[in-house]
């Protein structure tokens, strides 16, 4: 695991560690199994043509996925996500690079909780941002120790 | 102008509450679904590892909770397709390998505006994700677009 971050290491405007993923067709079969929403668009490139879509095309949730894995690789093993939103904004299809990204925007304790709010999104290899959220982080403090 | 689709009959479904069902967590469904998304941290991996941290053992990662399925109440609607918004997420307590989760859901939200193709309509689901130890673990926000 990563180095733990904590509250104190960042400020506003701090950059996440950003997260990159290149999905496959075979990665969408995977998550289809394994999260069991086998919508054909997702995987039969006839049907997905056949309902106006340029092909096969990622899960929402596989990217709902991938922005979880972005908040939790930053908060690490002591941190807690406490909330995280998302927005399917565009379609990402596969066989292209994605990257999830993210910005502190907001920091503040509350009680004995040190908080940290951050904006994030996923963005094609076009620099497009097609999935945009927002998430909330509990961090450990040095503080606090 | 009067909804031509989310109608009051339509809106007394609001705030009522599917009947719970019940899912048992097995190790290798949450392993399963780390690989599947491609999220190598040993917290949802490496059942020793998961030891050795503060929860113990291995939990599931945020959205592992989608496995369960989305949607557990029947909204009957006239409308062909439907395509996912996007959800909002809470988190109360991890869920842990082992664990047996009861979940509710219930239509939190209903509104209807006129598209380009017609009527659409934004359909909230609220599903609350419950441990067997009555823990509240997750609250799940999933917006529906349905035309």
């Amino acid at each position: 695991m990563a180095a733990q971050v904590y509250y104190e290491d960042v400020e506003v405007g701090s950059q996440l560690p950003s997260l990159e993923k290149n999905p496959t067709t075979r990665q969408l079969v995977q998550y289809a199994g394994a999260s069991g929403d086998f919508y054909q668009i997702h995987y039969d490139k006839d049907f997905a043509m056949a309902n106006k879509l340029p092909g096969v095309i990622l899960h929402g949730a596989l990217k709902n996925a991938f922005l979880g894995q972005l908040m939790t690789d930053f908060a690490g093993e002591l941190g807690w996500l406490r909330k995280l939103t998302v927005q399917y904004r565009g379609m990402d299809e596969p066989g292209s690079k994605i990257t999830g990204r993210g910005k502190v925007v907001k920091k503040y304790t509350d009680g004995k909780d040190h908080i940290v709010e951050c904006e994030i999104w996923l963005e094609n290899a076009k620099g497009e941002k097609t999935t945009p959220g927002s998430a909330t982080v509990i961090l450990p403090s040095r503080a606090a120790r | 102008m009067a909804n031509k689709i989310v109608t009051d009959e339509v809106k007394k479904q609001i705030g009522v509450e599917s009947e719970p069902s019940t899912f048992e967590v097995e190790r290798g469904a949450i392993r399963r679904f780390a690989e599947a998304i491609g999220d190598h941290s040993p917290l949802f991996n490496d059942e020793k590892a998961a030891h050795h941290t503060r929860f113990g053992g291995i939990i599931a990662p945020p959205t592992f909770a989608r496995s369960f399925g989305i949607e557990f109440f029947n909204l009957k609607l006239p409308t062909t397709r439907a395509l996912d918004g996007g959800s909002e997420w809470e988190y109360f307590t991890p869920i842990r390998a082992g664990d047996r989760i009861t979940v509710v859901s219930k239509l939190a939200d209903i509104r209807e505006t006129e598209g380009r193709l017609g009527p659409m309509v934004f359909v909230v689901a609220e599903t609350r994700y419950t441990n067997q130890f009555d823990e509240l673990c997750v609250i799940q926000r999933t917006t529906t677009i349905r035309y």
